[in-house]
């Protein structure tokens, strides 16, 4: 039996993620951010063309090579004492603290509870008919799943076969996939939950939705 | 007299002039505006017969002031005429030109692009009791008025093949094509067929369209006017601009403006003066032929008096090329020249029949390629000595009598004795074969199988190595880059995770190619000549035709004088012959140091001429395109000439069988890629280069849409169909010869 509780505990304990900067390669650091408390912006941009908050630069025989932030959050940790100092590669510069959004929080807590179903090549996926049906009509948690149930279509240049689920029996909670769009091999079609666990999965699920604060 | 009628088109022509006026304070707008609302604060109170009398007044201190607004006309209030939404459009003309017209190709928004506009129309001629019906093809961006689905006239790549088209198809058909140009530019996508492609494609099949074409210019917007504007004759309407760039660009690019940031309208009308965008200074610059006059500010729809006299512009535009190339035109000819100067006269009361035959068709284009070659001359300057002039006349001449005896005359009597000779061989090889095939074969099976010959079947069938060039390529040239002390990052560092390189082993060793993912930098055009060429082989010609400032464009002498003494260069392009493993070649070089390898008069000029003299020695021609910007915008539309020009050139090179390839460097954009480059069957780009024809800001701010950062890369380009290979720069030289030898043909370089 799951322990949600415990599970939202532990990520409420710690929502964030530390992201460690270290220094790419040899060189003489100069910090751009040296304050710790900065908030700082990851890259952005439809391509995320544009970088991230400048954070530092090192200087290697002149090359100046600019190191930016790669996700959203606060400087937590500025190592200052290295400023204008002559680094080795791989020296921590700074610590960043990305605070968990919600979709974050319940993309973890769903790929952790859930049994993943994944795709196991590059195709485009489809349910089979009926299944399909189902699934528009009364949404894919009013479909149950089997072992060896022969639940997707699986299309690939006009070649189409069948694939069969392998996994715990339960439902599914989560469809990872889209009609007409390719899916890589290994990304997950469906996340499945067994029945008895469904409750306790939409009660963590509504509980992160309205207790989960996001900051930053 | 209906007096709120009166009112409501008064209050109408006020706001026509206050939108063409803009922003500026004009004391007769003021008064204008002061006087209609005088007058209807007053109407009220008036007797009839009083109204009567001050509407009338009132009309004619409109038609009088209007008279003096249109003599204070600057050349951006032009502009402004051209784009208002009451200007006359194509379907007017259509409606009020032509007799009778059926649209082809789309009918409004249910079209391939409904910013081009295809009609086959007529034009009714009655000569004293006959009466004959004369089929053109109608050719014209439309802008509707305010319509927005017709993108104000900005032709999409797939609009200007639809026009391509139905060029042939006039062809085809024998009748005369009438092009009306009304686009402020061509819409910068790269989605095949792809703008620069695309126009390139257009200019190339007009200079052999074997009908007559005429041009109307009213908004002439560079690359899109240049897409159907290549014409015999080319009219301009008194009131249209024809320019290499909208005056809100030049002055972008002169003020350095950032994306988002708005351009002075100050800057504005001095780039709109400067650029000498207005029919006067077209027709001076003789880029055109004569002008169409308009009603004072500009023709609108109601001005039917306008229609007749483009009818009649028109059709002696149409008669005038006919009569220039047809046999029996001797009155004729000279009864149409007299008409022009006369207003009076009709032009219909000739008749002239506009279909060609052959004979005529051929003079057509012999007339149209020799009409283009002559313009924008003047504006080079060429620091020949008289002597030089004539040693290089007679060199071109005497190459010319060589070729025609060696190519023309000799060859062809050659092919037919060794094609004799090759078929009376092939028999008695076989009545050979047949004798000695027992002797052959105990032979074989006593010596075992021979082992093949031949270097140069080694070379076309195993893949060239870097390495083996190396040592020599170091002595030969050093890149200033490499002379630095300092590590370089390569841009793909963080997807491929490629470590930081020391620059003189980049620029040095490595050629300036990142060893771990093959990202190339960019390096100086010396470096394409120590290491494609053979040693010493390169013989610059034409060194001392220079770029000059043809409009008297302001800071241009100090930026040119600049450029040369930077680059030690006369102009962005360098033409010199030169030899590729003893193969000789012509090249032209576009060097991106010069005025970001823009090309103007002077450019073109040397680049036809490199193209004739690959022509007459029949060598094959090469265009390097270490880098360039596009047409240099401070030449005005002396620059965008050179689009049909060079093409022109190109295209007598290579039906008189000549083989051209075009290599792009770094960045080739805009003018030179949407023609004489573009044109090419054999395109190759250097990796990490970046071709097309508006870059990423021009294109935010054209379509409002971000473009991809990868978007003019050579690897897209390749596969949107644009170029045909993509080569890493060591093996430039092993590449251009490889492309000679199977694309030129065993003969090597002449078909």
């Amino acid at each position: 039996m799951l322990n949600i509780t415990e599970l939202l505990d532990e990520i409420k304990a710690s929502p964030f993620e530390e992201v460690v900067i270290t220094a790419p390669h040899t060189g003489t650091v100069e910090f751009v951010v040296d304050a710790p408390g900065a908030n700082v912006v990851g890259p952005s941009g439809a391509w995320r063309e544009k970088p991230g908050t400048l954070l530092a630069r090192l200087d290697r025989e002149k090359n100046k090579k600019p190191i930016h932030a790669a996700l959203k959050g606060a400087v937590e940790h500025v190592h200052t004492e290295l400023a204008g100092r002559f680094v080795e590669a791989g020296t921590r510069l700074m610590t960043i603290r990305h605070f968990l959004s919600k979709e974050e929080v319940l993309d973890r807590l769903l790929r952790k509870t859930l049994h993943l179903f994944n795709a196991p090549e590059r195709a485009k996926y489809y349910f089979r008919p009926d299944i399909d049906i189902k699934v528009k009509s009364k949404g894919c948690q009013s479909v149950e799943v089997r072992p060896d149930m022969d639940l997707f279509i699986v299309s690939r240049m006009k070649r189409e076969s069948q694939l069969n689920y392998v996994g715990p029996e339960g439902i599914i909670y989560a469809v990872y996939f889209e009609a007409n769009q390719n899916v890589d091999a290994g990304a997950p079609l469906i996340g499945v939950c067994r029945k008895d666990e469904l409750s306790a999965i939409q009660d963590v699920v509504s509980r992160v939705q309205s207790e989960w604060e996001e900051q930053g | 007299m209906d007096i709120d009628k009166t009112i409501f088109d008064l209050r109408e022509r006020l706001k026509y002039i206050q939108d063409i006026f803009g922003p500026k304070e004009n004391e007769n707008v003021l008064l204008l505006r002061a006087k209609l609302q005088e007058f209807e604060e007053q109407l009220p109170k008036l007797d009839p017969s009083e109204q009567i009398r001050q509407t009338s007044s009132l009309e004619d201190l409109f038609g009088f002031l209007e008279k003096k607004l249109e003599r204070q006309l600057t050349p951006m209030d032009r502009v402004r005429i051209v784009r208002h939404p009451q200007r006359i459009s194509l379907k007017d003309i259509l409606e009020h030109v032509y007799d009778n017209y059926t649209e082809i190709g789309g009918q409004d928004e249910y079209s391939v692009d409904p910013s081009m506009l295809i009609a086959r129309a007529y034009i009714t001629r009655r000569v004293g009791n006959k009466v004959f019906n004369q089929s053109v093809m109608v050719i014209g961006q439309e802008k509707g008025h305010g319509q927005e689905f017709r993108n104000g006239g900005s032709v999409k790549p797939w609009g200007n093949a639809k026009a391509l088209q139905y060029m042939k198809v006039a062809e085809t058909e024998n009748i005369p094509i009438h092009a009306y140009v009304n686009t402020p530019g061509a819409f910068p996508v790269e989605d095949y067929p792809g703008a620069a492609q695309q126009i390139a494609r257009n200019i190339y099949e007009m200079a052999g369209l074997r009908v007559p074409v005429i041009a109307i210019f009213s908004e002439g917007g560079s690359g899109g006017a240049e897409a159907i504007g290549l014409a015999d004759v080319r009219l301009m309407l008194s009131h249209g601009y024809y320019s290499v760039i909208s005056p809100e660009g030049a002055a972008a690019i002169e003020g350095r403006i950032r994306q988002g940031q708005r351009v002075p309208p100050d800057l504005v009308e001095k780039c709109a003066k400067q650029l000498k965008i207005t029919a006067e200074d077209n027709l001076a610059l003789g880029l055109v032929d004569r002008i169409i006059q308009e009603p004072v500010l500009g023709a609108r729809t109601e001005h039917f008096d306008f229609f007749r006299t483009l009818r009649q512009e028109v059709i002696n535009a149409t008669d005038e090329i006919v009569l220039r190339v047809r046999g029996m035109n001797y009155f004729r000819a000279k009864a149409v020249m007299r008409q022009k100067k006369s207003p009076g006269a009709n032009a219909e009361n000739i008749f002239v029949r506009w279909k060609l035959g052959g004979a005529a068709r051929e003079r057509l284009l012999w007339k149209r390629y020799q009409r283009f070659m002559t313009m924008s001359q003047h504006a080079v300057l060429d620091r020949r000595s008289l002597g030089r002039r004539v040693y290089d006349y007679g060199t071109d001449l005497g190459w010319s009598v060589y070729s025609f005896f060696k190519y023309d005359f000799w060859r062809k009597h050659q092919k037919k004795v060794t094609q004799v000779a090759e078929d009376v061989g092939a028999e008695f090889q076989v009545v050979l074969n047949k004798c000695f095939a027992p002797i052959k074969r105990i032979k074989g099976s006593l010596t075992g199988s021979e082992g093949d010959g031949g270097g140069d079947q080694c070379q076309l069938t195993q893949l060239s190595r870097w390495e083996e060039r190396e040592a020599e390529s170091k002595k030969e040239y050093l890149s200033p880059k490499a002379k630095q002390d300092l590590t370089i990052t390569c841009p793909n560092t963080p997807i491929h995770g490629c470590l930081d390189m020391w620059a003189p082993d980049l620029f040095g060793e490595w050629a300036g190619v990142c060893i771990h993912c093959g990202h190339h930098f960019s390096m100086e055009y010396e470096w394409y000549l120590h290491n494609v060429y053979d040693p010493d082989s390169i013989r610059e010609f034409n060194a001392q035709i220079e770029a000059k400032n043809p409009l008297g464009y302001e800071g241009l002498d100090l930026k040119l004088e600049e450029a040369k003494r930077k680059t030690g260069l006369k102009s962005s392009c360098m033409t010199f012959e030169a030899t590729i493993d003893g193969v000789n070649v012509v090249t032209a070089m576009l060097t991106a140091g010069f005025r970001g390898g823009s090309v103007g008069a002077a450019e073109g000029e040397k680049f036809i001429r490199a193209v004739d003299r690959a022509r007459k020695k029949h060598f094959p021609f090469i265009a390097y395109v270490h880098g360039t910007a596009g047409i240099r915008i401070q030449e005005g539309t002396l620059g965008v000439i050179q689009m049909p020009r060079c093409t022109m050139a190109v295209r007598r090179y290579l039906e008189d069988g000549g083989l051209y390839l075009v290599v792009y460097d770094t960045n080739s954009y805009a003018g030179p890629v949407a023609s004489f480059l573009g044109c090419s069957p054999y395109q190759f780009a250097i990796r990490s280069s970046r071709v097309g024809f508006a870059g990423p800001g021009v294109i935010q701010e054209t379509t409002g849409m971000p473009v991809e950062p990868h978007y003019h890369g050579a690897y897209q380009a390749l596969s949107r169909g644009h170029i045909q290979g993509v080569w890493d720069r060591r093996e430039m030289r092993k590449n251009v010869y490889q492309a000679l030898l199977t694309v030129g043909g065993r003969n090597l370089y002449y078909r």
